[in-house]
């Protein structure tokens, strides 16, 4: 199937699926809390209406509390974690990939990106691109997206077809590469992995990564949202 | 010079390099940017303002077209 001029090739087998537009993620993302809701809020109300019937059940209502935390903490630990930032654990370049490819790949990474960006991969492993849905984070299996405001962050699920074994630097290049050839074809490829508040994603990032998402809040929140 | 390269485990490979002005040498780019279409690859060219466009045809004035594999949903 061909894909119009403009628009990411990869996206038009996928006819189902809508482009998103700042509307479409506003929509998704109060969907997206309300499932969150519906899944904690019972487990708080049963915890709290057995201490309201017997005080002396606390540690059943208290491992239901706790359940209502982890079930919300764990989907922003999976949308987190999914991105996989270069060297990180679960990187390419610990996985057999040579010092000389990743250099390379790393090389021409960095002549992608402007400056700023480049001195950003090489601290978080991350790269900083600002779109114009919101400011993305690339990493390797995929990629953050920083709404206009920075309060808000969506974690998308995305990755080479065949990636076989290209060094980190080239897998970044590629999703890079994509989003730039077309944002909303990207998210359109790209799988929702967790959208929800942007400080629940940084508690769940690799500390060396964090200071990515804290630049990418940065400038989303000079960003105005679109229709 | 304009150059053809390709995403692959290397790092990546240059393909092909050309001028505008060498008709034979950007003659055998087009023949090494055809061939890497026809096994799937995707031609990504980047322009300086930080946004790329995908080509299905050489652009001779390009400084550099990038040859990537597809991407698909994780």
């Amino acid at each position: 199937m061909a894909a119009p001029v403009g628009y990411l090739g990869e996206a038009a087998p996928l006819w189902w699926r809508e482009r998103p537009s700042a509307r479409t993620l506003r929509r998704d993302g109060r969907l997206w809390t309300a499932w969150t809701a519906a899944i904690a809020v019972p487990f708080f109300a049963a915890g709290s209406f057995l201490l309201w019937l017997e005080p002396l059940t606390f540690p059943v209502a208290l491992g239901s509390f706790a359940h209502g935390w982890l079930i919300p903490e764990l989907y922003a630990r999976r949308g987190a974690r999914s991105i996989v930032p270069i060297g990180s654990e679960g990187s390419a370049s610990r996985r057999g990939a040579s010092d000389g490819a990743e250099r390379r790949a790393l090389g021409l990474l960095g002549d992608l990106v402007g400056h700023e960006a480049r001195e950003l991969l090489t601290e978080t492993g991350l790269v900083l691109e600002r779109g114009r849905l919101g400011v993305w984070l690339v990493g390797e299996q995929g990629a953050i997206m920083v709404r206009p405001g920075g309060r808000r962050a969506d974690c998308w699920c995305v990755r080479i077809a065949e990636p076989g074994s290209l060094p980190g630097g080239d897998r970044v290049a590629h999703l890079l590469l994509a989003l730039r050839e077309d944002e909303a074809g990207f998210a359109t490829v790209a799988n929702l992995a967790f959208s929800g508040a942007t400080w629940r994603v940084r508690r769940r990032m690799q500390s060396r990564s964090r200071p990515a998402l804290d630049a990418a809040r940065a400038l989303a929140r000079g960003l105005s949202s679109g229709p | 010079m304009a150059r053809l390269i390709r995403l692959d485990r290397s790092g990546h490979t240059t393909l092909a390099e050309w001028t505008a002005d060498d008709a034979k040498m950007h003659e055998a780019a087009v023949e090494a940017f055809r061939r890497e279409l026809d096994a799937g690859m995707v031609a990504s060219v980047s322009y300086d303002d930080g946004t790329a466009e995908v080509v299905r045809e050489l652009p001779a004035d390009a400084e550099l077209v990038v040859l990537r594999r597809p991407i698909a949903g994780g």
